[in-house]
């Protein structure tokens, strides 16, 4: 059930991830990257991590995506013209894509021979309260760090954005 | 497989109450409308109108269903689909009572329970932000396009509020999961008071439930937060285009999306299916509010002020009294009482939203903006920091 539930999943999000590129519409690439997101969630819940899997889908699927269907819509961008493609680009393409990625295979398998399979519901600690504990606690700097980040980010944004109207 | 079939048994039970209810409010809505601005309401189909949520259906099944030519069809047709689906998918996580036992299986009234309930709701709630978008894209059309921006900075804006709002009770019952936040508000304090959140030491949550309250009228598109669909500027907003089942959908998200938000607010705020009175108080109050009904309208139809009152309001008596007598047997307690005082809290809520529109006029949209920033969100986060605190005190 499991496997079967992955394969559907992981499936459907490389379809989407696949789509993001292939549309020519923002809107629709905007949209298939929330199912790319949606499904992710979906795989985090399958590992045992319920609160990432809720966190992936309140921040990323319901609120950053939204902003970016938003401004897409205020822009009122439509479908991207579809300009003639170098040669290099039509021949060269898909070798280059494929050798990289099994590249990146190949180095991923080199460096982590002896990595233990994933096992589906091995993780425990995926709950909400044993995620506060450990963020609270071991990583208790880094999440502080982040969120001063964040801020100063905010603040950054308002002071640009006053600039233009003034 | 019990499981499996005890789950879909359960399931069909919790969708055909909940389609149901969903045709009923809206004749509720049209009757208490009707009656604080001094009409009639529907009167026609059935008595008192009653099968008027039918007519409704009928009609709008075999309206014609038009698709005008100049949308995006894919995304057009996805709308009203995103809207329903994500506007139904959230009652699946209510608990509607405690654990029962029917014909020796033990099961809870509730489809299922997540330990991560209140944010899978909420993850729901922020996703129901599609449909309304998508439509009034795809629709290609000024009106409706305005109506989804609109909308879409609504729902984000009030999220926030609302989130914060959540948050605040959680800290008083340490649980996400819906069923144990409920658990944890059984019992009384002095014997009377009881134990929800927002009567619970050490800060009682009452701040919290108007702030939810207001961004869940704020996330339904309810007046006074109806701009996505304000007539006098844009037509109807974000579903101009649609017509038929697929307008009908959105009217069904609608009217869900309140059912799920006032339940929320029963079960975060209010103690779920726990009774107001503790002991025998609570289990007679609600057949004597039913026995009292049924009196009341033996009455009117012994004095009719219509001639067709003469036959319908006794027969209403005559149920209303035989509901008491069931709310009185002794064996059926364990499972009507609280599903009672639940339907009971959750349709007070709703009259709220119903009252509400027929009462107050529509916001300005910046009022609106600057409402839901400037005022809302420093007093849910100031709630949360003095809840907070207490908590960390006592």
């Amino acid at each position: 059930m499991d496997v079967i539930l992955f394969l559907a999943f992981a499936a459907f999000a490389v379809v989407c991830g696949i789509n993001v590129v292939l549309q020519s519409h923002p809107i629709s690439s905007a949209l298939s990257l929330i199912g790319v997101m949606g499904s992710l969630a979906v795989l985090y819940l399958l590992l045992g991590a319920e609160f990432i899997a809720a966190a992936q889908l309140i921040v990323y699927a319901g609120a950053i995506m939204v902003l970016f269907l938003f401004v897409i819509m205020l822009l009122n961008a439509g479908s991207e013209a579809k300009r003639g493609r170098s040669l290099l680009v039509q021949f060269m393409g898909v070798p280059v894509m494929v050798s990289l990625l099994g590249l990146l295979s190949y180095f991923v398998l080199r460096l982590f021979p002896a990595a233990p399979p994933v096992r589906f519901g091995n993780f425990r600690g995926g709950s909400p309260r044993s995620f506060g504990e450990v963020l609270f606690t071991q990583y208790l700097l880094p999440f502080e760090v982040t969120s001063v980040l964040i801020l100063i980010a905010i603040i950054g944004a308002v002071v640009l954005a006053r600039k233009e109207i003034d | 497989m019990e499981f499996f079939i005890i789950s879909l048994i359960k399931a069909g039970i919790v969708a055909f109450v909940l389609l149901t209810t969903l045709a009923y409010l809206q004749w509720v809505e049209r009757k208490v409308i009707a009656h604080i601005q001094l009409r009639m309401g529907p009167s026609r189909v059935g008595p008192h109108g009653l099968l008027q949520p039918l007519a409704d259906v009928i009609k709008l099944i075999t309206k014609e269903d038009l698709l005008p030519p100049h949308v995006n069809k894919f995304f057009y047709l996805l709308a009203p689909f995103l809207a329903v689906t994500m506007a139904l998918l959230s009652i699946s996580v209510i608990p509607f009572g405690p654990e029962i036992e029917v014909f020796g299986y033990n099961t809870w009234m509730q489809l299922t329970d997540l330990n991560i309930g209140v944010l899978f709701i909420l993850a729901i709630s922020s996703m129901g932000v599609y449909g309304v978008a998508l439509a009034g894209w795809a629709s290609n059309n000024k009106y409706a396009l305005l109506g989804a921006m609109r909308s879409a900075a609504q729902m984000i804006s009030y999220e926030l509020p609302m989130a914060l709002a959540i948050a605040a009770p959680l800290l008083l019952v340490n649980t996400l999961s819906l069923r144990e936040i409920v658990e944890a508000q059984s019992g009384y304090a002095f014997g009377f008071l009881p134990h929800w959140t927002i009567f619970q030491a050490p800060f009682p949550q009452f701040f919290s439930f108007i702030i939810f309250l207001i961004a869940g009228f704020a996330e339904t598109n309810r007046i006074p937060f109806d701009l996505p669909e304000a007539e006098n500027e844009l037509v109807a907003g974000f579903h101009t285009e649609y017509s038929s089942m697929k307008f009908a959908s959105f009217f069904m998200a609608e009217y869900a999306n309140m059912i799920t938000v006032a339940s929320i607010t029963v079960i975060l705020f209010l103690g779920g299916w726990h009774p107001l009175a503790p002991g025998l108080a609570g289990d007679l109050i609600p057949p004597a509010i039913f026995a009292l009904g049924g009196l009341v309208c033996l009455y009117h139809g012994l004095h009719p002020a219509r001639g067709k009152d003469r036959y319908t309001l006794p027969v209403f008596g005559l149920i209303f009294l035989g509901v008491a007598a069931v709310l009185l047997i002794p064996a059926l307690k364990a499972i009507v009482l609280p599903l009672f005082w639940f339907a009971a809290k959750t349709g007070a809520l709703l009259f709220t939203f119903i009252w509400v529109r027929g009462t107050l006029p529509r916001f300005r949209y910046d009022q609106l903006m600057g409402f839901a920033w400037k005022f809302l969100f420093p007093v849910a986060i100031l709630n949360l920091l003095v809840t907070g605190f207490m908590v960390a005190l006592v």
